[in-house]
């Protein structure tokens, strides 16, 4: 087991650099860079802007590897994902503040995910070829089917013609005042959380038909166990074991929903931060979010993969 | 013909979708000569109606016909759901064959590139080149299919990874068949069965996919009534007086998708048993769920 995790460990290395580097390297290729974006913004300037001095100052005059270099030695030596190129800030300070959103809509989305997922797969799968086994898995496939975007601006209109009643749009942060900020993302949370029960709800469905055919639970079965002993105490508990490999996978699902319910409900979220940065082409920032939420996924990802190892024994004495 | 009819028999569900998805192809192949209205027929007058006899879905803002222009946004889904779905094949076939065919330090260093790509949540990945490359048809569709390939290689990975494995692939080594041959004659018809259905079950996920990129701005461009971009525009910001500019455009790619998603899963299922109840749309195509189970790759 030891050498799994350390193998495990180990490869995550080159992972992430290579993903540093898509991240520093993809950016660079933008076409029209910040000085020009500067400029078509700054039009009441009587003469162009002094290029070779601002490129100096935002350190954009070295050579891509250079800069690269000099980005990871920040990050590694000083802590620092660089500056944004509009502003004061630095990157890691403006990811800051609005970390708290995405982080509260995600833990929300996947917490409803969940609680909506984990009951109807298990009960699609007990209850197999049954109305309602049809019911859940058709729902799960239209969950899939409907883009979230789509349903927010539903739940947007809809309520809003026919009883006069909006979601509320004005952010609360969850620190000021807990209760009206659960209020405030609950419907965009639902959305998400929604959108991610569906492929859950699949997965949980198929992990559970695989476990009541195993020989275990035919012996439970066979000794006279109770139905709910038998699904509750031997099925179950083997079938989430996979299932929490399932959340690893709906968490890029979660990252770039949340963009879009961000910008649809006006969430001040990384989300938001992201959409901004692209469109001024202040590529620190973008590199700094993407690094952000791919090492997040890696990280989770390995984690996940070293809780199975604890669940699963069959991999622990392999 | 076999297959169509094992379809009809055994997933109706899966072969009434097939059709579904037939009739879009027809009228997407048919859309301008369908169409009552010229896309661009501007009329002031009428603008922001709502349905009616002349307009079935109304009007939007400026009076243009917008079941003519929802007809054009089928046309546009499809071919973006169709081209970058085959590059995606294309690409999975070549990043994946190749790594799974030479393996050694190559799998190892390709492998780390598409863990380094995968842990890049989709949406965002789409967003930034699409930032770099600029809004367009042509490029929609090339970053959609390269990206979505390089995930789907991993699946292609391991079914080349299994072929090598069986005594024929083994015999046609040994008695020293060429590269060229044993890959068109063993490698690639034991996998054509993974690539039709990444093409399958990526297609739903793609055209939705373009959706978002449209509805954020990143996709096509505004000439362009794809269902996406008309939900952004129009649709949000004439969705207190006009609500079916919003709600025509979503209702048509949900349909879309989950035909496509309901008979990509039949023939899955009906191709390959083994694989049942698996991915979902997850922004940038396939993910293999059987991951987990202590397999880490690169082994």
């Amino acid at each position: 087991m030891r050498a799994y995790i350390i193998r495990r460990l180990l490869l995550i290395i080159p992972t992430l650099l290579i993903l540093s580097a898509l991240v520093f390297l993809s950016v660079r290729f933008i076409p029209g860079d910040v000085i020009d974006a500067l400029e078509s913004r700054m039009d009441y300037l009587a003469e162009p802007l002094d290029r070779a001095a601002l490129e100096r100052v935002l350190g954009l005059d070295k050579p891509v590897h250079v800069q690269y270099l000099l980005w990871l030695r920040g990050i590694f030596l000083q802590g620092t994902l660089g500056k944004s190129l509009l502003g004061k800030d630095t990157v890691e300070a403006k990811i800051w503040t609005r970390v708290g959103p995405t982080f509260q809509l995600g833990v929300m989305s996947l917490l409803i995910g969940l609680v909506i997922a984990l009951p109807v797969g298990v009960y699609s799968a007990i209850r197999q070829d049954t109305a309602a086994d049809y019911a859940g898995r058709t729902i799960a496939v239209l969950g899939l089917a409907t883009p979230n975007f789509w349903l927010a601006i539903m739940v947007i209109i809809y309520p809003a013609l026919w009883w006069n009643w909006a979601p509320p749009i004005l952010m609360v942060r969850f620190l000021d005042d807990p209760w009206e900020s659960l209020g405030v993302f609950l419907i965009p949370s639902i959305i998400l959380g929604t959108a991610m029960s569906a492929g859950t709800m699949r997965f949980t469905r198929t992990m559970m038909l695989e476990v009541l055919r195993q020989d275990y639970v035919r012996t439970a079965w066979a000794k006279g166990l109770r139905e709910r002993l038998v699904i509750v105490r031997h099925a179950i508990k083997n079938a989430m074991i996979p299932v929490v490999s399932a959340i690893g996978l709906a968490l890029p699902l979660l990252v770039g929903g949340s963009v879009i319910i961000e910008n649809i409900f006006n969430l001040p979220g990384m989300g938001q931060l992201m959409l901004v940065a692209l469109s001024d082409r202040d590529y620190p920032i973008v590199s700094g979010v993407n690094l952000f939420f791919g090492c997040g996924v890696v990280l989770i990802n390995l984690l996940i993969d070293l809780i199975y190892v604890y669940l699963d024994p069959r991999i622990r004495y392999q | 013909m076999r297959f169509f009819r094992r379809l009809i028999r055994e997933k109706p569900l899966g072969a009434a979708s097939g059709a579904v998805v037939l009739v879009l192809i027809v009228v997407s192949i048919f859309a301008t000569q369908l169409a009552p209205y010229d896309i661009n027929d501007v009329n002031a007058k009428n603008r922001l109606q709502g349905p009616s006899a002349e307009h079935l879905l109304g009007t939007d803002h400026v009076g243009r016909d917008f079941f003519t222009r929802v007809l054009l946004g089928a046309r546009l889904s499809l071919f973006v759901g169709l081209s970058a779905t085959a590059i995606n094949v294309l690409v999975a076939l070549l990043v994946g064959g190749v790594s799974g065919y030479l393996g050694g330090k190559l799998d190892l260093m390709m492998q780390r590139f598409v863990d380094a790509w995968m842990a890049f949540p989709g949406l965002l990945l789409l967003l930034t080149i699409m930032s770099i490359v600029g809004r367009g048809l042509p490029q929609v569709i090339i970053v959609l299919g390269v990206s979505g390939g390089i995930v789907g290689s991993r699946v292609v990975r391991g079914a080349v990874i299994g072929v090598k494995e069986n005594v024929y692939f083994q015999a046609a080594e040994a008695i020293g068949t060429r590269t060229g041959s044993t890959l068109l004659r063993h490698v690639i018809p034991n996998i054509a069965p993974i690539l039709v259905i990444i093409f399958s079950i990526n297609i739903g996920g793609v055209i939705i996919s373009e959706a978002s990129l449209s509805f954020l701005g990143f996709g096509l461009p505004i000439e362009i009534p794809s269902w996406g971009g008309l939900l952004s525009r129009e649709g949000r910001r004439y969705m207190e007086q006009a609500p079916h500019l919003a709600l025509w455009p979503g209702l048509c790619l949900t349909v879309t998708v989950y035909s496509m998603n309901t008979f990509g899963d039949a023939v899955r299922d009906l191709l390959d048993p083994r694989l049942r109840g698996g991915a979902g749309t997850n922004y940038g195509g396939f993910r293999s769920r059987r991951r987990g189970a202590g397999a880490p790759v690169g082994r």
